[in-house]
C-alpha cells in the first residue's frame, strides 16, 4: 500500500507490504538506523521515534498507521546546517555525552526520543520523574544512573527555542543562534 | 611522558555517532545482493526429527535455499575452548554443537535448529520457514542440574548415560577440611541456588556471510566481542578454510556481557551458505531467539559450610556443587565453574582449609558460559552470604567478622603476592579500607539505630555486606594453558606514527561499550606527550588488526593497553636514535618530555612529528637503522590481577507484601590505577545493575518440558529505571604490581559484589523483624520474601 509521511523534515513515499512496521520502513526503505530493534514484544524502547510529537514505539506501529503523520527520529533531532552537517546538537544529545549517559549506544536514540518527550510536558522533572518515564526503555549497560543525569542536564540546558511549543529543533534556518 | 589525560574523565570520542544514530552495527549493513537467512528451531527441549517436508517452503516466490543437516555433514560442529579433565584424569566429555539437527538426530534444546531458509527478504524468509513442514518425536527433557544427575533422568547425550561433562576438585584435601570443619565451635551452612541468568545484551546477535568469489575470499560481519577468535574458531575448527581467506569484522556491537564471546553455529551457517548461493548473507536474531540461544550465566546448586572457631575465627570452607552447563560445551564454559570459581574461593580471608567439589551436567537447555563475571560473581555469592549469615548465626557484627578475617595488606613489590589455598596467587591488596570507607558512606552506626525504629513499623530496614576480590586480565597464557585453555589469552597492539606525527593504534580488544576509543587514545596520547585528536584507535576488524583475542574477564586495559606500552616503548626507543642523530648527541643524552626530545641542559630539541617524518623521509639517518616508525607487539601478563572492593545494600522490606525496595547501594572498588574515572564508574553502575538484576528481578523459569517459559521481555524482569536507586560509588587505589599502566580491570567488578550485599540485606531485615530465615531464592520476588516471613 501506499505510505506518505514527513520524515525528519523531508516528505518520503513508499509502497509497502501492508504488514511493515514503522521501524522497517524507516530502517529498511529510508536507511534511517538510528532506530533499532531490540525485542519483539514493544517492550525495551530502542526503537522509540516522535510521531507527531508523541514518543511511540516505532516497532508497534505499521507504517500504514503513520500515513500523514510527522516523524522524527534521533537522526533529525540535531539542529542542522544548510548544508546538512550537523549545526548544535539537541541538548539531549549533549547531556548524554556529557554524562556518560551511554555505553555501547544501542539504547540510546529510544532514550534520548523518550526523554525528548518527557521534557516535552514536563521542563523540570524530579529524578523520580525521570526513572518513571524511562520505564519503557531498557538499558543493559549503565544501570541508568547516568541517563537520568544526563536528562536533568538536558533539562538544566534547554535553550529558549526548544521551549516554545515543539520539542525539537526545527529544521528550517534559524535566525536567532541558541545559547546553551 | 606527560600526565595531562590519564586520570581525566575525559568525555568519550566515540559518542558522537551513537547520540545522533550514526552508530554502525552489524545489522545496520546492507550489502549489494544480500539475501536475509531465517532458521526452523526445534519448538521442543529434547525431540527427534522424523522427517523434514520442505515442498511448500522451496516452492515460495523470494525463497533462494533451503539447507538442512544432510547439507551441512561435511561441516563439524562448534568446538568447545577449554579442556577439564575428570578427577580421575579422564577427558570431559565434549560433544560438538552440530551445525543443523539431521533427521533422524535429536535436539537437545529448545531452539536446535535444523535447517535455514534463505531468502530475498527477511519476511519471505519467516514465512517460508513457517512453511517448512518438522515431523517431531518428543522426547523427556530436563533443564534442573541437580535433576539431571538423579538415576533415571532424561539423557541429553546418549553415550553418556549419567549427564556428566566432568567433575572436578580444588584446594586443600578433603580430609583437611573434614577435620578443620569438626574442630570448629560454629558451622555455618547453607544450601542454595545461583540461579540462571540470561546476559540481555541489547542489541540481538547479527551476522552477515559475503563471499567474494574472484578473490577466494570470506567476510563475516559479527556482533562479536572477539574478532580474531571467532576467525581461529571458524577458520580452523569448524569450516575448514585458511585463515588469510577469511576476514571477520565486529563493527558497533551493542553489549555483550559475555554472551559475544562465544562462536555460534549460525556464524559459520551464513558465512558457508554465501559460498553456495554467491550472495551475501544475513541473519539478525530476534529477542525470543536470544533468549533460547544466546549462551546463559550462572546455574549452581550448591552446599556451602563455612567453619569459625569461638573466636569468630574462619577455619575452613567445604563446597559442593552441581553447576549446568546445558546441552553442549560452549567456547569457554568448562572454565567458569572450575577455574574461574574454585580459584576464588579464598575470597579475602585467610580461610586456611578450603575445598571444592563440583560436578558439571548436561541439560536439556542452551548452553551456559560467561556471563559478567564468569564464576566470579558465583563465588563471591557464596562466601559473602556465608559471612553475613555466620554473623547473626554468631552474633557478630557482619562487618567485624570481616575485618578480623581479612588477608593483611600486601604490594605486591615490598611484600609478596598472597598465595591462597585455591592456587592463585593475589598480586596486591589493601581490603580494610574499602570496607571501613564503605561503612563510613553507610553511616553505619546510625543505621542500627534507624534498622531498630524501623523494626517497629511495617517497613523492615536491612543492610547487607559483601567484600569481594575477582581474578581479571586474563591471563597468563602458560597458566591458563596448564589449566585447559586451548588458546593464549595475551594481547596485541600496532602503533603505527604516520609520516606526518599522526598516530593510528590497532588493538586486538574489542570495544562494545567499554570507550576503547578514548582510553586507549587517553594513554597513548600522554605518553607520546601529543594531542588525543593526533591518535586514532583502530579495532574489530582480523584485516586492519594484525591478530587479538578480544574482550572479556575485564582485560582489555590491564592486557591490551599492556600491549599498547610495549609498542610506544619502542617507538620511542627509536625515535630517540632517530633524534640523537639528528641532533648529533648521544641518545643517552636525551629526554622526552611533552613530545618533543631535548638535550639534557640545553635548548636543543626535535619533536616527534619531526622525528616521524624524518623516519619516513630518512635523507638524514642514522646508518643501519631501518626506515619507519610503526611497531607490533604482543604482551603475555605475568600474572591475573586482582581488583578488590566493598558493596553495600540497604533495604527495605514491606511486612504486608514481601515488596522489596532497594534504598542504598554503596560500592567502593579498587580496580588499581584509574585512566578515565568516568568510564570506570560507568563500568561499576551497569555491573552493579546486572548484580542487583540478578537478586531482585531476573531468572529464568523453565517447566517440566524444559521450555523456557519466561522468554521475553514482558515475562523475563530485566532491571529497569524505576527499580534502582542512585548509586554511591568511590574507590580507593592499589595499583597493581605487575603490568605497566598499574591497571586492574573493572567491567565485571560491579556484577560481582552487588548481589549477595542484597541478598544480605533482604536476610538481615528479616532478621530484625524476627523471621530467622537463612536463604531466599533469587530473584527475591515479593512473593518468595513474604513466604519466607510467613513460612
Amino acid at each position: 500500500m501506499q505510505v506518505n509521511l514527513t520524515v525528519n523534515g523531508k516528505v518520503r513515499q513508499a509502497d509497502l507490504e501492508d504488514r511493515t512496521l514503522l521501524v522497517d520502513f524507516l530502517r529498511d526503505n529510508l536507511r534511517l538506523t538510528g532506530t533499532h530493534v531490540g525485542c519483539d514484544t514493544s517492550s525495551c524502547g530502542s526503537c522509540t521515534v516522535h510521531v507527531d510529537g508523541v514518543a511511540v514505539k516505532s516497532c508497534t506501529l505499521l507504517a500504514a498507521q503513520a500515513d500523514g503523520c510527522t516523524v522524527t527520529t534521533i537522526e533529525g533531532l540535531a539542529q542542522f546546517n544548510a548544508n546538512g552537517t550537523i549545526g548544535q546538537l539537541h541538548p539531549l544529545q549533549e547531556g548524554f555525552k556529557e554524562c556518560h549517559g551511554l555505553q555501547c549506544g544501542f539504547c540510546t536514540p529510544g532514550m534520548i526520543m523518550t526523554a525528548a518527550d518527557l521534557l516535552s510536558r514536563q521542563r523540570n522533572p524530579s529524578e523520580h520523574d525521570i526513572r518513571e518515564a524511562l520505564e519503557g526503555n531498557i538499558c543493559r549497560c549503565t544501570g541508568y544512573h547516568n541517563i537520568v543525569k544526563a536528562i536533568q542536564w538536558a533539562a538544566d540546558h534547554t535553550p529558549a527555542p526548544l521551549l516554545a511549543d515543539h520539542h525539537v529543533w526545527t529544521n528550517e534556518p534559524t535566525t536567532e543562534p541558541a545559547a546553551v | 611522558m606527560s600526565n595531562k589525560f590519564i586520570g581525566q574523565s575525559i568525555k568519550r570520542v566515540e559518542d558522537k555517532r551513537f547520540i545522533t544514530g550514526k552508530g554502525r552495527y552489524t545489522d545496520d549493513i546492507v550489502l549489494p545482493g544480500m539475501l536475509h537467512a531465517h532458521f526452523v528451531r526445534s519448538p521442543y527441549a529434547h525431540a527427534r526429527v522424523v522427517s523434514i517436508d520442505m515442498t511448500e517452503a522451496k516452492a515460495m516466490p523470494g525463497v533462494i535455499a533451503i539447507y538442512t543437516g544432510d547439507d551441512v555433514a561435511d561441516i563439524n560442529g562448534v568446538p568447545c575452548g577449554w579442556q577439564v579433565n575428570f578427577r580421575n584424569g579422564e577427558t570431559m566429555r565434549e560433544p560438538k554443537h552440530p551445525m543443523l539437527i539431521p533427521t533422524g538426530s535429536t535436539a537437545k534444546h529448545a531452539g536446535d535448529a535444523v535447517a535455514i531458509v534463505i531468502a530475498e527478504t527477511k519476511a519471505i524468509a519467516t514465512d517460508a520457514a513457517e512453511s517448512v513442514m518438522v515431523e517431531w518425536d518428543e522426547l523427556p527433557a530436563v533443564a534442573n542440574p541437580a535433576e539431571a544427575l538423579k538415576p533415571g533422568a532424561p539423557k541429553v547425550h546418549e553415550q553418556f548415560p549419567d549427564n556428566t561433562a566432568f567433575d572436578w576438585s580444588l584446594g586443600n584435601p578433603i580430609e583437611e577440611v573434614d577435620a578443620a570443619m569438626a574442630a570448629a565451635a560454629h558451622v555455618t551452612t547453607l544450601e542454595f541456588v545461583n540461579q540462571r541468568v540470561v546476559p540481555n545484551a541489547m542489541e540481538p546477535r547479527a551476522y552477515i556471510g559475503a563471499y567474494d568469489e574472484m578473490a577466494d575470499k570470506y567476510t563475516l560481519y559479527t556482533s562479536t566481542q572477539n574478532p580474531h577468535l571467532i576467525r581461529l574458531l571458524m577458520c580452523a575448527f569448524v569450516l575448514g578454510i585458511p585463515e588469510h581467506k577469511v576476514r571477520v569484522v565486529g563493527p558497533d556491537v551493542g553489549g555483550g556481557f559475555g554472551s559475544k564471546i562465544y562462536h555460534y553455529t549460525e556464524e559459520a551457517l551464513v558465512t558457508w551458505a554465501s559460498k553456495q548461493i554467491g550472495q551475501p548473507v544475513k541473519w539478525t536474531s530476534d529477542r525470543s531467539e536470544a533468549f533460547l540461544l544466546d549462551a546463559h550465566g550462572r546455574d549452581h546448586v550448591t552446599k556451602a559450610e563455612m567453619g569459625f572457631d569461638a573466636d569468630g575465627n574462619v577455619m575452613g570452607l567445604r563446597i559442593k556443587t552441581v553447576a549446568n552447563m546445558g546441552a553442549y560445551l560452549s567456547t569457554f564454559a568448562p572454565a567458569v565453574p572450575t577455574y574461574l570459581h574454585g580459584t576464588l574461593l579464598q575470597g579475602l580471608y585467610v580461610t586456611p582449609k578450603i575445598n571444592i567439589d563440583m560436578t558439571c551436567v548436561f541439560t536439556h537447555t542452551v548452553a551456559v558460559d560467561a556471563y559478567r563475571g564468569a564464576g566470579r560473581p558465583e563465588a563471591t555469592y557464596l562466601l559473602e552470604r556465608l559471612m553475613d549469615l555466620a554473623a547473626l548465626e554468631m552474633g557478630m557484627d557482619p562487618a567485624e567478622l570481616r575485618f578480623k578475617n581479612f588477608i593483611p595488606k600486601f604490594d605486591g613489590v615490598n611484600e609478596p603476592g598472597y598465595q591462597t589455598q585455591v592456587a592463585l596467587q593475589y598480586d596486591s591488596g589493601d581490603y580494610a579500607p574499602v570496607l571501613e570507607r564503605g561503612l563510613e558512606m553507610l553511616g553505619y552506626n546510625d543505621f542500627r539505630a534507624a534498622q531498630q525504629e524501623a523494626a517497629k513499623t511495617n517497613k523492615l530496614l536491612g543492610v547487607g555486606f559483601s567484600t569481594y576480590v575477582e581474578a581479571c586480565g586474563i591471563a597468563p597464557s602458560a597458566v591458563v594453558g596448564a589449566l585447559g585453555a586451548r588458546a593464549g589469552l595475551y594481547e596485541s597492539a600496532q602503533v603505527r606514527v604516520q609520516p606526518t606525527g599522526k598516530v593510528s593504534v590497532f588493538t586486538g580488544s574489542h570495544s562494545h561499550g567499554q570507550g576503547h576509543e578514548t582510553t586507549f587514545v587517553q594513554v597513548v596520547a600522554d605518553k607520546l606527550g601529543i594531542p588525543m585528536e593526533d591518535v586514532e584507535l583502530v579495532h574489530g576488524d582480523s584485516d586492519t588488526v594484525a591478530f587479538g583475542m578480544g574482550t572479556y574477564g575485564s582485560r582489555s586495559l590491564a592486557v591490551g593497553g599492556s600491549a599498547i606500552m610495549k609498542s610506544i616503548d619502542k617507538v620511542l626507543e627509536k625515535g630517540a636514535k632517530i633524534a640523537a642523530h639528528k641532533l648529533e648527541c648521544a641518545e643517552g643524552d636525551l629526554t622526552y618530555d611533552e613530545g618533543k626530545w631535548t638535550v639534557k641542559g640545553t635548548d636543543k630539541s626535535i619533536g616527534f612529528g619531526d622525528v616521524a617524518l624524518t623516519a619516513y623521509v630518512p635523507h638524514v639517518y642514522p646508518a643501519g637503522l631501518e626506515p619507519g616508525l610503526d611497531f607490533s607487539s604482543f604482551y603475555d601478563p605475568a600474572n591475573f590481577t586482582y581488583p578488590f572492593g566493598c558493596h553495600i545494600a540497604v533495604v527495605e522490606v514491606d511486612k504486608e507484601t514481601g515488596k522489596t525496595t532497594l534504598k542504598r547501594m554503596i560500592a567502593v572498588d579498587d580496580v588499581g590505577n584509574v585512566i578515565n574515572p568516568m568510564i570506570v564508574d560507568g563500568q561499576i553502575h551497569g555491573g552493579l545493575a546486572q548484580g542487583i538484576g540478578q537478586a531482585m528481578f531476573e531468572g529464568t523459569i523453565y517447566d517440566e518440558n524444559a521450555q523456557l517459559t519466561n522468554g521475553t521481555y514482558m515475562d523475563y524482569c530485566m532491571p529497569r529505571a524505576d527499580d534502582l536507586p542512585l548509586f554511591e560509588t568511590d574507590r580507593r587505589t592499589t595499583p597493581c604490581p605487575h603490568n605497566p599502566l598499574g591497571v586492574k580491570g573493572a567491567g565485571e567488578a560491579g556484577a560481582i559484589g552487588s548481589t549477595p550485599a542484597v541478598v544480605n540485606a533482604v536476610i538481615d531485615a528479616l532478621w530484625s523483624g524476627g523471621h530467622q530465615v537463612k536463604d531466599i531464592l533469587m530473584p527475591m520476588t515479593p512473593e518468595r520474601v513474604w513466604r519466607a516471613m510467613n513460612n
